[in-house]
């Protein structure tokens, strides 16, 4: 036979437990222990994820404005052109090294400011110039430091750059290409890795270089992890041409291209 | 405390789970957007850079 019984009858029936402190107080701790781990999943993965999609919109728009001026304002093929140093925490290059490029995520693409203020410009999520070393295609060294982990990771897979990898530093003129040459690991106080010839103090410069500081190990300040890159040639920016003339390579990256 | 939450929603259980992912969801981007920002400050600044002492 069929059961007339009200659905919500047995519910009501069902004797209600109590709430007790310890309960209530074990409810709480476990709660805690989720937020904990969301944060540090957050700290750890997830916000470089989502910082880094930022990062490469921020960059896209800005090489979009630069070709908007490379119209009126071409630069000659043969020179190879310096800017003068913008103010502190100002955005004037970005960084595109397709090594970086992540499956699934925005091509490595990614915005270099001026300075490299903890507060100001790291934090901010930018890679920051050390604003004592020379400017992209001068002769000398451009030196920039970036958070490994957190905060963007800019530099996260610095480690995993192969001897002759391009990286690219984009500027309003065009494209500087230099290929990545060595690691080295120096102790934080190690400050001739950014010399105009590194670890050489007071040497005449006569080659372009890059060189990229980090920390090392991961999650640790311990070391720092320096990559250097020789100059090879630079791109200039031609609004007439397909990626305002952005090397063949990047192309795909500079038009906001996804691996 | 979860069991007289579940007990206050109103409507049938698969109403109440639709307002508790929903509810999660809205908790998890303030967190992500505003609180876990915060949070990383409190956290000892990643030094990254040469620099002489």
């Amino acid at each position: 036979m069929l059961d007339m019984t009200e659905p919500g009858s047995s519910r009501s029936s069902r004797s209600r437990r109590r709430i007790s402190v310890v309960g209530v107080l074990g409810e709480l701790l476990l709660t805690a222990g989720v937020l904990v781990l969301a944060f540090l999943g957050w700290e750890l993965w997830l916000q470089d994820i989502l910082v880094g999609g930022q990062l490469h919109t921020a960059a896209v728009q800005q090489s979009k404005e630069w070709d908007k001026k490379a119209a009126t304002t071409p630069v000659g093929s043969n020179v190879i052109p310096v800017s003068t140093a913008p103010g502190n925490a100002q955005r004037f290059a970005n960084l595109i090294v397709p090594r970086w490029n992540v499956p699934g995520q925005p091509d490595y693409y990614r915005p270099i400011a001026q300075g490299v203020g903890t507060v100001d410009v790291l934090d901010k999520y930018n890679l920051g110039h050390y604003p004592t070393t020379q400017m992209p295609g001068q002769v000398g060294n451009f030196a920039i430091a970036a958070h490994r982990s957190a905060y963007g990771g800019n530099l996260h897979l610095i480690h995993q750059l192969h001897v002759g990898d391009h990286i690219f530093v984009e500027t309003q003129d065009g494209w500087y290409q230099y290929s990545f040459r060595n690691l080295q690991y120096v102790q934080p106080t190690g400050v001739g890795v950014i010399d105009p010839v590194p670890e050489v103090p007071g040497a005449q410069p006569s080659d372009r270089m890059i060189t990229l500081t980090s920390c090392n190990p991961f999650y640790s300040t311990a070391e720092r992890i320096v990559a250097y890159g020789m100059f090879d040639k630079f791109y200039p920016r031609d609004a007439s041409k397909p990626g305002g003339g952005a090397p063949a390579e990047i192309l795909k990256t500079v038009e906001g291209g996804h691996s | 405390m979860y069991a007289a939450l579940w007990r206050v929603l109103p409507g049938p259980w698969w109403l109440r789970v639709i307002i508790l992912v929903v509810a999660l969801a809205a908790l998890l981007t303030v967190l992500v957007l505003w609180v876990f920002p915060w949070v990383q400050t409190f956290v000892a600044p990643q030094d990254v850079t040469v620099q002489k002492n």
